[in-house]
């Protein structure tokens, strides 16, 4: 049964690159990142069970830690640039 | 008919429903056609997906310290899939993006 949803997590990681790939905007790509990084915790914990391995569960738990603050700080950083030149604009205009 | 039966049933069961969820929220978010359409589909991977593989993982595991350490990423997934997702959907909007599929607000309509 660990197997099926393994099957299913990685077609769901796939999906999510596909998104990355061909998302038209930046903000798709976070979106579709994001995801990954989640199926990428649940898929660690699934591996653990299967391998009877739990140590792995520390990687997955780190891993949630630095993909939310990953996120955040890609968010930041275009949200700072988008209003960047948006004051740039209504000064040229 | 014995109590572990019972819970590698349950067990079984709630780990191929997040399995579906999952595979149903990858599977919008590639094919919803606007970003807050997108985010939506995606948002029920955020919490209940895990919530269901983890609990359906936590039922196998019984009560060992790998529980509390899977507890530990539950709570944590739960706390921060929606923020990331709000912090993503205002810098979205910010930035200018309006979806086409809601109806307008008040205030654009006084625009």
């Amino acid at each position: 049964m660990y197997y099926a949803v393994t099957i299913a997590l990685i077609i769901t990681m796939g999906l999510a690159l596909t998104r990355a790939i061909i998302g038209p905007s930046v903000y798709d790509r976070v979106l579709a990142m994001n995801m990954f990084g989640t199926k990428t915790v649940l898929l660690l914990a699934v591996i653990a069970f299967i391998m009877g391995r739990p140590d792995f569960l520390d990687l997955a738990l780190i891993y949630a830690l630095i993909n939310f603050i990953g996120v955040l700080a890609v968010l930041e950083f275009f949200q700072d640039r988008a209003s960047r030149l948006k004051k740039e604009d209504e000064v040229e205009s | 008919m014995t109590l572990a039966w019972l819970l590698d049933i349950a067990s079984w069961l709630l780990l191929s429903v997040g399995g579906i969820f999952v595979f149903i929220g990858g599977l919008g978010a590639l094919r919803m056609p606007d970003l807050y359409t997108r985010m939506h589909a995606a948002s029920v991977t955020d919490t209940i997906g895990p919530a269901l593989i983890i609990i359906g993982i936590i039922l196998q595991a019984g009560l060992t310290l790998a529980s509390v350490k899977l507890v530990a990423i539950l709570l944590f997934l739960l706390l921060t899939g929606p923020t990331a997702s709000n912090a993503l959907a205002s810098a979205s909007l910010l930035a200018g993006y309006r979806t086409e599929y809601a109806r307008p607000l008040p205030e654009d309509e006084s625009r």
